[in-house]
């Protein structure tokens, strides 16, 4: 507990901090809640089409080219959104962390052969491979999760590979080999757990990449044709652009909103957790 | 004497780095090759976990190939020989630059590549300039600044570029630029049927240009600014910008002269990194645009479902790639005499 108030502590020390959580925590009210206050099917053909926001008090947003309105699709958004960034940001550190952790601990050729096959994820295009994958398996829910985690994994397998190398050569790691630890203990109860602060930094930043990534997806019709997501909104709306620029703007701002927010959590996250660092 | 002992000492260890840079270049060229043969193996690998045998998946879907083609293709592809068989014909076919065929656009997809690889590479480096400059130039101008307010608004700009998606700025800047201004075109990369002479045409693909290289290049810009402030900063702090000051140098020229140079090299790594990020961006920026590049094929293929085509799209770009960093390292190799290339 004390530990917890002394993080916060440093945490709202950063004003640009505080904002992004009060973004994110808004981002999640609207997730979990609007579907309640607003309730709906966002596919329902609600009203009339093309009603510009603020015309109507029913329809506060407006509606989309076939009367949808847009007020529920923003909030059917949210949770997808959410959902992939999160569950592809999992999947990517379940990856990530084996293969660093594995890389860095034994070094040697298992090194040798992990890395290489980091570098090989590193060097294709990131955004055109998780095209590939989606268009090839079919997009779902599913493949888009696992095509965004597929993409983003290197990364954390970098960091964590290279706390693993520092890490144990720290006395405390060596002790636990003197006693006689197994490596299965020393990996997860001993060095692990001293990675997690940078490794909860990027994880921030990757849920907010795998969200710009899940829109671009299902901007270009690679989303999952069940779900409305912010990057289909703003696909339908690119059709009525020249007369009704609204419908793609909305969905971006809350894209914008939502990845921004995550962006500021994580930078607030990496000055409370890394006190030593001086901050630029 | 001494003058002559000293050359001859300089000749040989200019030598002695020549061959040093040669061998790490010859190095470097190795672990090319071998990614790239890896990245093809990822694509063989990609296409058999894929539902039905690779070939439904090339070409089945993309419709218009007859019964007769499949049937030559399951041969070439050897889909009766047991897998490493099927690897290294794959493997073969690749190196011979054979990716098959586009029945949809009734030519070979390398051809297809090529038509469309000068537009992209222009758009590329369009916005690798322009991100670059324009990031440089604003992390000098915060690091100069630093916890002003000017530089806290080029943090709260490079924050809103971080989180923008680029595609729906693309269709923003076309509502207010195109839409509502009508300063720029938003769509194609030239005037069709217009009787333009070349400098006339020049200006107008130039015109064409602006909003697309904008667009992808906003979120390096943003990269390049944060990491430009944080290397100036960094580098303000050192000794020898001290005796700078000490002997009452104007802070313009400190700033331009000795620190800018030092606190550029490390963003010359950033620009490699860069090209793959852009050949993803290119597929949305140049669907919003309609610019007949790489991207803007990919988008195509996604919507024919022609899968050899996105497939041999994303073999290329991934060689692009590896062409852009081994040439970022030698650039960085000869930029900067304390890197070991050995």
């Amino acid at each position: 507990m004390q530990a917890f108030r002394d993080f916060w502590r440093r945490y709202r020390r950063k004003t640009s901090a505080v904002i992004g959580l009060v973004l994110l925590l808004f981002v999640f009210l609207v997730a979990f809640v609007g579907p309640w206050i607003v309730p709906g099917d966002p596919w329902d053909m609600a009203t009339m089409p093309f009603l510009w926001p603020g015309t109507n008090a029913e329809f506060p947003l407006g509606s989309d080219t076939l009367g949808r309105d847009i007020l529920t699709g923003i909030i059917h958004g949210s949770r997808v959104s959410l959902l992939i960034g999160f569950a592809a940001t999992l999947a990517a550190l379940g990856l990530g962390v084996t293969v660093g952790a594995l890389a860095g601990y034994f070094r040697g050729w298992i090194d040798d052969v992990l890395m290489r096959i980091t570098e090989i994820f590193q060097t294709v295009p990131t955004f055109l491979l998780a095209v590939v994958l989606v268009a090839i398996f079919k997009p779902s829910m599913t493949t888009i999760v696992l095509a965004i985690s597929a993409v983003t994994w290197p990364s954390i397998a970098r960091l964590v590979r290279a706390e693993f190398l520092s890490l144990r050569e720290r006395e405390f790691v060596q002790s636990c080999v003197v006693i006689g630890m197994g490596e299965t203990r020393i990996i997860f109860r001993q060095i692990l757990p001293n990675c997690l602060p940078p490794i909860i930094v990027m994880s921030s930043v990757m849920v907010a990449s795998a969200i710009l990534t899940e829109s671009g997806l299902s901007f270009l019709g690679l989303g999952d044709p069940n779900l409305m997501s912010w990057g289909t909104m703003i696909g339908i709306g690119r059709d009525a652009m020249r007369t009704a620029w609204y419908m793609s703007a909305l969905p971006g701002v809350a894209i914008l909103i939502t990845v921004l927010a995550l962006n500021l959590v994580g930078e607030g996250l990496n000055d409370a957790l890394n006190p030593r660092l001086k901050n630029h | 004497m001494t003058m002559a002992t000293e050359s001859v000492g300089a000749g040989a260890a200019r030598r002695a780095s020549r061959e040093r840079l040669a061998r790490y270049l010859a190095r470097r060229f190795g672990q090319a090759a071998i990614t790239l043969i890896a990245i093809v193996i990822l694509n063989f690998v990609i296409l058999h976990l894929a539902p039905g045998d690779a070939i439904d998946v090339l070409a089945g879907e993309s419709g218009g190939a007859g019964p007769e083609y499949l049937a030559q293709m399951r041969k070439s592809y050897g889909l009766d020989q047991p897998i490493y068989v099927q690897m290294v014909q794959y493997l073969w076919n690749v190196a011979q630059l054979n990716f098959g065929f586009s029945f949809r656009n009734n030519v070979s997809v390398l051809e297809l590549i090529m038509s469309r690889l000068p537009a992209t590479l222009l758009l590329m480096i369009a916005s690798i300039l322009l991100s670059f400059t324009a990031g440089v130039l604003l992390g000098v101008f915060a690091a100069r600044r630093v916890n002003t307010f000017a530089d806290n608004a080029v943090s709260v700009l490079a924050l809103l570029c971080y989180a923008t998606p680029l595609f729906w700025f693309g269709l923003m800047a076309i509502v207010l630029f195109t839409v509502k201004l009508g300063w720029l075109p938003g769509n194609g990369m030239y005037t069709i049927a217009a009787n333009f002479n070349w400098f006339e045409a020049t200006i107008d693909v130039l015109r064409h240009l602006a909003l697309p290289a904008l667009s992808l290049a906003l979120f390096h810009m943003a990269v390049y600014t944060r990491l430009m402030r944080a290397s100036m900063l960094e580098i303000y702090g050192l000794d020898y910008i001290r005796t700078a000051r000490a002997k009452g140098l104007s802070q313009r020229r400190i700033a331009f002269r000795h620190v800018l140079p030092n606190a550029i090299l490390p963003m010359v790594t950033m620009l490699g990194l860069q090209v793959g990020a852009l050949l993803g961006g290119a597929v949305l920026v140049e669907t919003v645009f309609g610019w007949p590049g790489l991207g803007r094929l990919a988008f195509d293929a996604i919507l024919q479902r022609d899968h050899n085509l996105l497939i041999g799209i994303l073999l290329f770009s991934s060689a692009l790639v590896i062409v852009a960093n081994l040439i970022t390292d030698l650039v960085y190799a000869m930029l900067d005499p304390r890197i070991e290339v050995a």
